[in-house]
This record gives C-alpha cells, structure tokens and sequence, in this order.
C-alpha cells in the first residue's frame, strides 16, 4: 500500500486528500479527507493514471526569433510531461502555421498528438 | 474620420465588445491596438485552461483570442480595425469624444465618435514594488515580461530562478521555466495565502516540486552587473522581515509577480471617475463610467483573473455602447440605487444602479478582502437582508458573483442603497 497526500483542485475548497493505494490498481483506491464525489475522482485519476496538456514552444524556422505555441491532444500521461517537453527544443515548423495543424503524430509514442495554438502569417 | 463607437483596445475585452455592439445594431465600430496583431496579452499566455466557461473546452491563450478575431472578421460589414496604433488622449466634449491617435504611418490624427468603449487591459505593478534599495543588476524582470520573452520569442532569461508573488502570472511561469529546463529554486509570498488559483499551485508548482513559501518576501539581491543571489526573509503578522529568519539563494534570474493593475492614465486624464479600491473606473448597471457615453470593461475596469468573465462583462458593454448610440436606452436620471462593499468585500462592480435602465438579471461581481470559510454571502436592500448564501469559503484570489432579478429590486419602493457583506 502507499499513500498521497494530493490537494483537490475541482473547487476554491481545495481539500486536503490522503490517497492510500496499491499502484496501478485502481480497485484499491481509498480518499479520504474529499467534501465531494469530485474530490474522489480526482484522487483516483491522480495515483492510477495522472494526465496532463503540455503547453510548449517549437521553433519557426523562416521566422528568426519568432516561435509558435503547441499542446498535446489529448492530454499525455504525467510523467512523459518533462521527456515530450525536450523533445520540442528538437522540433521546427514554418510559417505560416495555423491553429490545428499537426507538428508530429503520436509525440514519444503517447499516443497523443502535437498540434499548434497560433495563427502566424 | 468619425465612428459611432471607438473601442480602445484589441484585447479579449475589446473584441467582445466590438462584437456585441455590432450585434446589438451599431454600423460604425473602431477598435484600435497598439500591437501589430490583436487577441492582447492571451498572445503570450500559451497554457491552457481559458475558455471552460464560454466555450465549455479548455484552450490556451492564443486559440481563445483567434475565436474573438475570427468573430469580429465576420463582422467587417461592420467593425474596422486599426492596428500598430496607439491611443493617446480622449476627451469629452458634450456627445462628441474625441480621440488622438498616433502611427508610425500616419503620425498623429483624431477620430470623433459619440462613444468610448476603454478596453486597455492592465499591466504589471512596477519592480518599485520590490522595496529594495541598492543595486540594479540584470536578471530581475516581471513575470509577465519574462512570459513574453519565452513564449514570443522563444529565449530563456535564466537558468536559476526565484519568483516574487504566487500570483497566477508567477506560478505559470514557475511551470513554463522548469519546462524550459531552468532551475525555480522557490516561489516566495510576502502574505500567508497564495493569490493563485489553487488549480495553479497544484499543477505549476506541486506537479514539480517547487516550493512555495508563504510569509517570506526577498529582502536584499546581490551582483554586479548580472543577479548572483537573493536573500529572503520570513515576515511577521505586520510583513516585517523577522530578524535571524534570513536565508541566501543564489540565482540569476528574480521574477516579480507582484500583482496588476488596471492601465488608466487615459481614464484619469479625460476626468472619469477612478475607484480607489480597483484602480478602475467607477461604472454603473451599463458598465457606463462618470462621463455619459463612455464604457469600461475588462481588465482596465478591474483585474480579472478568469478570461471568460472579461469576455462576460465586456459583451454587457459593447450592447450598452450600442444601445446609447442607437438611443434605444433611458438616459441616466438622478435615481440611483448605490452598491456598497460592506464587512468582508473590498469592492463591488457595479457602483450604482437605475431601476429603469436594468435588464433581468443584474451581476454583481466582487472580491472579498481576506479568506474566510464557511461564511454567508448576504444582500441588504437599505437595512433589509433579502438574502443570505452559504460558501464553503471564499479568497481574495478569486472573483465571487450574486445575480439579483430586475422584478425583486424594483418590487422595492425607495431603496437607496444595496450592500453586500459576508457573515
Ligand atoms: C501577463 C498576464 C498573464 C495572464 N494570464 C492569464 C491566464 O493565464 N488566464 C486567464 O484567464 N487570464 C490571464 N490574465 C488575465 C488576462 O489579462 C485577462 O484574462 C484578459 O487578457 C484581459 O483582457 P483585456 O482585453 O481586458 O486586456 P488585455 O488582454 O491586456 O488587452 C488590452 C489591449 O489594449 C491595448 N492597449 C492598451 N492601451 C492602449 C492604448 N492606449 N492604445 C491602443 N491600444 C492599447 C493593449 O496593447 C492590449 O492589446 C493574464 C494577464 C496578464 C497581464
Ligand atoms: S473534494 Fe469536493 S469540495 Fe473538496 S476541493 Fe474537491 S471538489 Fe471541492
């Protein structure tokens, strides 16, 4: 068993969650300090299989000193978060770029995809 | 040139309220920006998380702004837009406003126009909000600056970094920087509650194990011509540094995340109305300040920290501004009805209300002064409490909001005043 202690973020409340836990096991899952529902979820999602949107920047290379937003859909495990991060220093595009475009499928194999934020004419 | 409308501003504000005023019947709408490309400030604010509320998705800064832009070039019938064009005096004459313009191309000019909507935005409390005297090396700069840096044009101001200020700018930038591949060795806050959304604390600073330290604030930096270090300190119940609490940080990079403040020389200078406790002017039911004809919303009006209340708010005035021009609405009569901050509540929005010029529902937005739990939010008319609300708690940090009926204030005879207050 192993135990976290999280902060719920689905209100102002913010309570104060201790998750007790066998890893990957999400019958196990006991929260306890939650008001809501919401905050059970929340500390379920959190210690099984925690997700995140990267946010980022990648170069345009016909633009100098200019890069273009980036995000991960759907949102990407939590801890490929720091990896998929270095990845975009590896990355370019070129102008123009529209919102929606794809920059890479399937970013380090998460299953997700790149896609920029940022309309650059 | 004359418009029926000038919007001042191309932020998110500004744009809602180009397009609610278009919508709302007025033919000739300007909105004028100073940048080269409009959306404001959400251009360098590439994480995600606007939009929950008016679009029911999460989108980042950008991809919200292009909705808007997108929006106003469908109403171009309508709405035109200058850029790379800076406002820099309005005034007020009777109906008549105008307003001096100056561009790189055509240098200095006016427009006439029978209303203003202010939609400037806010900017940063100055690093004179850091009270240090001394030196002044490289490496300290606002969050927000840093923001830009980072996110428009794709450099890295430091590698060893302390932020001043939980505000939201400040912990956003705590994320963007580690994944940047910096160092944030601590977020430091002068007061004993963070003014970010916890939503924030937990997945900008938790989620990479960056401290945040409440109570403490930086009391000396060091280095010639580049940062070389900080020294923080604890405070006490009165924010005086506590002697023997000090600690020495060495970085390269300070941040200050001191808060916002609503940009109002404009506003000041052409005689409107400023409130003390927002920074912004005082406005009515129709977001309509001191000077008749004349509109504020966003962020100029007061510091908003969700995008979608701004988009709210400044849809109400663009319909306002339109509805004046149109003169489709009662002018002001000497009527009014004052809204009064009371135990709890630092400022309300509106200031006053005329029972003849209000739609169905009236929103009253305000912030509290400090965090209480469990407390009632409760609405006096004079000295009649005609409603009281539970919270599970409330914080400065975020915006709370009652909604009153047209039906229930009018069913009133003589009220004079309307207090909110927490209980
Ligand atoms: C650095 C920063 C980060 C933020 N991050 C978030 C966030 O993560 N999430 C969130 O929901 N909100 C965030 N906010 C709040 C955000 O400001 C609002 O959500 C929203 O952008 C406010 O819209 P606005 O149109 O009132 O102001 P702005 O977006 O600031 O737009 C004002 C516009 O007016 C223009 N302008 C000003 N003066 C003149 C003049 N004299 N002449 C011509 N043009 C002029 C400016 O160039 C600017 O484009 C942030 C704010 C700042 C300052
Ligand atoms: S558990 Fe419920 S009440 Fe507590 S913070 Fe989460 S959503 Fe809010």
């Amino acid at each position: 068993m192993a135990e976290k202690i999280l902060t719920c973020i689905g209100c102002p409340m913010g309570c104060e969650l201790t998750v007790n836990y066998t890893e990957g096991d999400a019958d196990s899952v006991v929260v306890t300090g939650n008001t809501c529902e919401k905050g059970r979820i929340y500390g379920t999602n959190e210690v099984i299989s925690p997700k995140r949107t990267v946010t980022g920047t990648v170069n345009v290379v016909n633009r100098e000193g200019t890069v273009v937003s980036v995000k991960t859909v759907p949102e990407i495990p939590k801890d490929m978060v720091i990896p998929v991060s270095e990845e975009l220093n590896n990355l370019y595009v070129e102008a123009p770029t529209h919102i929606g475009d794809v920059v890479v499928r399937d970013i380090l194999g998460t299953g997700s995809d790149l896609l920029i934020t940022k309309n650059i004419i | 040139m004359t418009k029926d409308i000038v919007i001042i501003g191309g932020g998110p504000a500004g744009l809602a309220a180009a397009v609610a005023a278009r919508d709302a019947g007025a033919k000739e709408i300007l909105v004028i920006e100073r940048d080269e490309i409009l959306g404001g400030i959400l251009n360098q604010c590439i994480h995600n998380g606007f939009g929950l509320h008016t679009f029911k998705e999460e989108l980042t800064g950008p991809e919200y702004a292009s909705r808007f832009i997108k929006q106003v070039e469908e109403r171009r019938d309508g709405i035109d837009t200058l850029l790379k064009t800076i406002v820099i005096d309005v005034r007020a004459e009777g109906d008549t406003k105008t307003v001096t313009c100056m561009s790189k191309e055509q240098g200095i000019f006016t427009v006439d126009c029978k209303s203003v909507i202010l939609a400037m935005g806010c900017r940063e409390r100055p690093r004179g909000a850091l009270n240090i005297p001394g030196l002044r090396p490289a490496g300290v700069y606002s969050a927000g600056t840093a923001q830009r840096i980072v996110n428009i044009e794709g450099r890295l101001p430091g590698k060893n970094v302390v932020i001043l200020g939980s505000g939201d700018i400040g912990l956003i930038m705590a994320r963007r920087m580690t994944l940047e591949g910096a160092k944030v060795h601590a977020v430091l806050e002068l007061m004993p509650y963070s003014g970010g959304l916890k939503r924030n604390i937990v997945q900008c600073l938790n989620d990479f194990d960056i401290p945040l330290r409440l109570s403490t604030t930086v009391i000396d930096i060091g280095g010639r011509e580049r940062l070389e270090y900080v020294v923080t300190a604890e405070v006490d119940k009165n924010l005086k540094p506590i002697p023997g609490t000090e600690e020495k940080i060495e970085c390269d990079t300070l941040l200050l995340s001191c808060g916002l403040l609503p940009e109002n020389e404009l506003t000041e200078a052409m005689g409107v109305k400023i409130n003390p406790k927002t920074g912004g002017a005082e406005v009515d039911e129709s977001f309509e300040t001191s000077i008749s004809g004349v509109f504020s919303c966003g962020n100029v009006l007061h510091v908003h920290d969700l995008v979608d209340f701004v988009s709210e708010e400044a849809k109400e005035a663009g319909k306002r501004a339109a509805a004046y021009v149109l003169n489709t609405v009662p002018a002001r009569s000497t009527n009014e009805i004052r809204l009064v901050p009371g135990a709890g509540v630092r400022y309300t929005i509106p200031v006053s209300i005329r029972k003849e010029r209000l739609e169905d529902l009236l929103t009253i937005r305000f912030r509290v002064t400090d965090v209480y739990k469990d407390p009632e939010i409760c609405v006096y008319f004079d000295d009649k409490c005609i409603r009281r609300q539970k919270k599970k708690i409330v914080a400065p940090g975020e915006m709370e909001q009652v909604i009153l009926r047209r039906q229930d204030i009018c069913a009133e005879e003589n009220i004079k005043e309307i207090k909110i207050q927490l209980e």
